[in-house]
């Protein structure tokens, strides 16, 4: 399992890549993996401002659906359109063309406040 | 948790296991749109040794039987299969199954892993005549090999001829060097393909001798994820969401195999459920707006008012759309009509449509 070393990630299986005050979000390889083949990613919440841990979408894979948490807290400015037609890109590019979504934060301490790719591999056993 | 006698198997070979109905079973090797694929463009091999199975013997086997199953057994002759089910006494079903007769006094019934103890427990209630019963479950195994290459995968390996071999007829010969295997044209994936009962002793020999004669026909692996994908492609019911101890056969759509043309358990309340017709049916359908239906969402009219329940949905991975089934009101069951599934807080539309989804 690959975990790049310069991105923040949480107890939901998501990383974080922050460029300015612009983050980038994905699931990560272990979470993909777990989920098996994903066939839809159903997030209707662009232009919203959602709270951090709370639910922005969902992803479903062909045997089940899991909720997608924000990690930190700031407005929804974009979804990864080529999502709509190639959702496979989750599970073969996680950390690549395979992002979900692109968000305003509010907030950088709550970056900082991620776990890191050491803290994360612990968590996953990796 | 039990193991069948191919766990280490798929272990060895990574898949990914899951607990089900008290086995550990593999869910999937390499993924299952993967699997799915291999099913249906050339085969694939699931062990489904987790299947129960039970020996009826003596003369009175059949009219046990008759008894508690809705289909007409009387119609079997040695080396033919019928679907069945078993109807409890108030409305609902114990479980569905394949009764194999083996010789006029002999049959064999292949019911849910889930359901072994409950299904021995409720044929034994109305076995009053001293049919000989034996649960040959924990020594049998049960590969299923289905897809379009299966014939051409398994016949090298058997004098048994597969190519003349009927849908829903068995043989029982030498397989793989292996005595008293018995090879039945039937699945569940609607890919054509064979399913192979022997002891478990044979089970490692059986298993290789396969998969060497698979490799250059793309056999794969596959695992109970793509079993689902592949059965709610065609429509097929599945104990526990389709069908269970509440739903009438003939609410599901199993008015087929529930015939009138003798007595059975609670026969007289079905037949009268048929010339009255019943209240909710089980349909198909396919979403027209994205998001994918899953077992226990709510099926609603435009208005969200809620006329019936999912009971199976998935991505089809052959047609790329998301497909399910539910019970829906019969006055709204017919083919074509619109209907709303509550994903989340959303009402998406779909349509009514006639199973199988993927036409053979």
């Amino acid at each position: 399992m690959n975990f790049p070393s310069e991105l923040k990630y949480t107890k939901e299986h998501e990383w974080v890549r922050l460029d300015g005050d612009t983050a980038t979000i994905g699931i990560t390889d272990f979470a993909q993996g777990e989920l098996g083949d994903i066939v839809y990613i159903d997030v209707d919440t662009v232009g919203d401002v959602i709270d951090k841990d709370e639910v922005f979408g969902t992803v479903e894979a062909v045997k089940t659906v899991s909720d997608l948490f924000m990690p930190v807290t700031g407005e929804i400015s974009e979804l990864n359109e080529a999502l709509n037609n190639q959702p496979e890109l989750v599970n073969s590019d996680p950390y690549g063309d395979g992002w979900l979504i692109k968000v305003k934060i509010s907030d950088p301490s709550q970056f900082e406040g991620l776990l890191s790719v050491d803290e994360y591999q612990s968590l996953v056993g990796a | 948790m039990k193991t069948t006698a191919l766990t280490q198997k798929h272990i060895a070979l990574g898949a990914k296991m899951v607990e089900f109905a008290g086995y550990d079973m593999p869910v999937l090797y390499s993924g299952i749109n993967d699997e799915h694929h291999a099913v249906r463009k050339s085969a694939g091999i699931f062990d489904v040794s987790h299947m129960g199975e039970f020996i009826l013997k003596g003369p009175n086997a059949l009219a046990l039987i008759q008894q508690v199953t809705t289909n007409d057994a009387s119609k079997l002759v040695p080396g033919k299969i019928q679907y069945s089910c078993f109807p409890n006494n108030d409305g609902g079903i114990v479980d569905d199954l394949l009764v194999y007769c083996i010789d006029d006094k002999t049959y064999m019934l292949v019911v849910n892993a889930s359901n072994i103890q409950k299904d021995w427990d409720w044929i034994m209630k109305f076995n009053s005549h001293d049919v000989e019963m034996h649960n040959i479950s924990d020594q049998t195994s049960l590969l299923a090999v289905q897809g379009p290459d299966a014939t051409k995968i398994l016949q090298p390996l058997t004098s048994m001829n597969l190519n003349d071999m009927v849908y829903y007829t068995f043989q029982k010969g030498v397989f793989a060097g292996c005595e008293n295997v018995l090879v039945s044209n039937t699945g569940y994936t609607g890919a054509g393909g064979f399913e192979i009962y022997f002891e478990n002793k044979y089970a490692d020999t059986i298993w290789d001798a396969i998969m060497k004669e698979g490799m250059k026909f793309g056999l794969k692996p596959a695992g109970l994820g793509a079993r689902d994908t592949l059965r709610l492609e065609m429509g097929f019911c599945l104990y526990g969401n389709d069908i269970d101890d509440t739903t009438s056969p003939i609410e599901a759509g199993l008015g087929w195999i529930t015939k009138f043309s003798k007595e059975f358990n609670n026969s007289s309340a079905l037949k009268l459920q048929k010339e009255q017709g019943v209240v909710r049916k089980l349909v198909g359908f396919k979403m027209m707006e994205k998001g994918i239906p899953r077992k226990g969402y709510q099926i609603c009219d435009e208005s969200g008012n809620e006329i019936g329940i999912v009971t199976s949905g998935t991505m089809s991975p052959t047609l790329n759309e998301a497909i399910g089934m539910g019970y829906v009101k019969s006055e709204l069951s017919s083919e074509g009509t619109q209907i709303f599934i509550k994903v989340r807080d959303k009402l998406l539309k779909s349509s009514i449509i006639k199973v199988p989804f993927v036409k053979k």
